[in-house]
């Protein structure tokens, strides 16, 4: 994101302001919800991206990993933004003031920002899913969501040829980048299948023409995915899928940490303007 | 990403340098007549040594800069704060990446220059070697550090040397956008809470001196100055630059409603400028000499990132020519 970027959006802020009119039929709380979900995801792994920084194997790639942390920062705002608009809370309040079990993001995003190659091989499993989860949500009958997703769709095509190229060099470069990135993807892989569950208040949506269908999101990402693993001469893991429930407020153990350091010096100051 | 592999620096043409007669006058000639010396022009070897030397400090300045504020990217305080620190620090990577590029102009690699940093060889400057232990420090940083950076830098835009010239147009424009978020961050903490407007002093009283010396040793003691102010790299002397910025802080530290921590700051009528205390220089050496807080966690930490990348830059060189040797079997394939 350009700095005029940033400026604007804060000036601005985020898009709590958009009117949209999901059917009276739904209950706004369902949409809520469901705008928690992809915000904690774009939130948690948006502070992984940061403590990246000044620590990348190359400055272009501080930057790079820097951009994307950004962009996923943006999403995050944007999403956050929205569900507090119909729950009367900010996105601080949100992302500030809320625990753990109040976190709805899937375990993938709070696994530990490891070394290069775990980066690069959660960036590619979740680029991969988010890119067909909001190419289909920018069809939303949400205007709000749609509007979030149709931007969102743009960048995280840039993360996923970004995670893409970068298996590709891990995958098929030295054995030891071979070994490394085989690993990550080993260790995130029982973690993937929770992002394509779905449950009855993304039914509830689906139905209504506002939610993407998670599980309808499997089939295509496979395609994506298993071309690259593939082409990078990396093996797909064959391992039991983990129980989750990031979605429903059993969160993954790394989370608290994780909200520890995000959030300590909001709560050191509760009531305070920064 | 494009290329992954080091830089090649462009190998120095022996008769570029300024060592003929004839050379060296046409160098002169395009000093005297404030015109631009660019990369294949004749120059004395003197000006590439001291164009590389200030070029790939001010490169490893951003590179080490990053630190201390990236120190509070996954801590701030606020998403929009959070998003605003985050693009900065993304632009001081972006700058140090302009300019080792507008160093490696002058013949020396980037591969030369990150060698002669982490070896501890080559200098950054030394304020960052001061610690952030607070957020208001992220306002400090921004007011004061960048602001005595775009002090200095402004005049670089008009820089005999066009490549280093033309990245600080760039570099000052972000600088400025850097400055004004560190006055907002100070502005909305001296208006906040006790505590809030607490933190913001302490952090001004820590900033404001290392600041000021920013700028460098007194005239009297600076060793590069005139050969520099003649070759027209540096326009202005670092005690006239100094006093630019402390007459620009005044009134800005008023609107913020913070102090200046300096007995000695008032205004004399006589000169049009405000007079300011007596500066540490001692601490000032003892900083340079890696005496300061961070000096070796900075270094550290520049020398891990560097080392944990190292297999992932092997892995990119590997793929690579891996990708190089498929393309030529396909040319052979394709010519028979």
């Amino acid at each position: 994101m350009t700095e005029q970027a940033v400026t604007q959006q804060a000036a601005n802020g985020p898009a709590t302001g958009t009117t949209s009119s999901p059917s009276s039929a739904v209950d706004r709380r369902d949409i809520a919800e469901y705008a928690l979900r992809l915000g904690d995801d774009a939130l948690v792994l948006a502070q992984r991206m940061g403590e990246w920084v000044s620590h990348a194997p190359e400055l272009e790639e501080d930057v790079a990993l820097t951009n994307i942390g950004l962009d996923l920062l943006g999403q995050a705002r944007a999403l956050l933004g929205y569900a507090g608009s119909l729950t009367g809370r900010t996105e601080d309040e949100l992302a500030y003031f809320r625990s753990d079990l109040e976190f709805r993001c899937a375990h993938l995003m709070c696994l530990p920002r490891g070394d290069f190659a775990a980066t690069i091989g959660r960036m590619l499993v979740v680029a991969a899913y988010q890119w067909e989860l909001y190419e289909r949500l920018s069809e939303s009958a949400d205007e709000t969501l749609a509007g979030i997703a149709k931007k969102a769709v743009k960048e995280v095509a840039y993360h996923l040829e970004h995670a893409r190229m970068w298996t590709l060099r891990l995958g098929d470069g030295t054995d030891e980048s071979h070994r490394r990135i085989q690993v990550a993807i080993d260790d995130l892989w029982p973690l993937v299948d929770e992002l394509f569950r779905t449950d009855d208040l993304e039914q509830r949506l689906a139905t209504a023409g506002i939610a993407v269908d998670s599980s309808a999101l499997r089939g295509p990402f496979d395609a994506v995915i298993d071309p690259i693993l593939a082409e990078a001469t990396l093996t797909r893991p064959d391992v039991p899928a983990a129980a989750g429930g990031g979605r429903h407020g059993r969160p993954s153990e790394h989370l608290g940490h994780l909200l520890a350091e995000m959030q300590v010096l909001a709560r050191q100051f509760p009531g305070a303007s920064w | 990403m494009e290329s992954t592999t080091p830089t090649g620096a462009p190998a120095v043409d022996p008769a570029h340098d300024a060592s003929s007669d004839a050379a060296s006058a046409e160098f002169d000639a395009v000093i005297a007549a404030d015109g631009r010396i660019e990369p294949r022009d004749a120059m004395p070897d003197a000006y590439r040594k001291t164009l590389v030397r200030q070029m790939s400090q001010h490169a490893n300045s951003e590179i080490i800069g990053m630190q201390p504020e990236g120190n509070w990217i996954t801590r701030a305080p606020s998403l929009m704060r959070k998003a605003i620190l985050m693009a900065k620090v993304q632009d001081e990577a972006g700058h140090g990446l302009y300019l080792y590029s507008a160093a490696e102009t002058l013949g020396t690699s980037r591969a030369e220059m990150t060698d002669a940093l982490l070896a501890g060889t080559a200098r950054y400057s030394s304020i960052f070697n001061y610690p952030t232990p607070t957020w208001a420090d992220m306002g400090a940083i921004g007011w004061l550090v960048d602001g005595a950076a775009i002090v200095n830098q402004v005049p670089l835009c008009r820089c005999s040397y066009g490549p280093y010239a033309r990245a600080m147009v760039r570099i000052c424009k972000e600088e400025s956008f850097h400055q004004r978020q560190g006055f907002e961050i100070l502005l909305t903490l001296s208006r906040g809470t006790a505590a809030q407007h607490e933190m913001a002093q302490d952090a001004v009283n820590r900033w404001y001196a290392p600041s000021l010396m920013m700028f460098g040793p007194p005239d009297a003691d600076s060793s590069h100055s005139a050969q520099s102010m003649a070759w027209k790299i540096k326009r202005f002397s670092n005690d006239e630059l100094r006093q630019r910025f402390v007459d620009m802080l005044v009134p800005q530290a008023e609107a913020l409603g913070l102090t200046l921590p300096d007995e000695g700051l008032r205004w004399n009528e006589q000169r049009g400028h405000y007079d300011y205390g007596e500066l540490d220089w001692a601490e000032f050496k003892a900083v340079l000499r890696g005496e300061g807080q961070c000096n070796a966690q900075r270094l550290t930490h520049r020398r891990r990132a560097h080392e944990d990348g190292a297999w992932v830059r092997a892995a990119a060189s590997a793929y690579a020519a891996k990708q190089a040797a498929k393309d030529d079997a396909r040319q052979e394939v394709s010519a028979a």
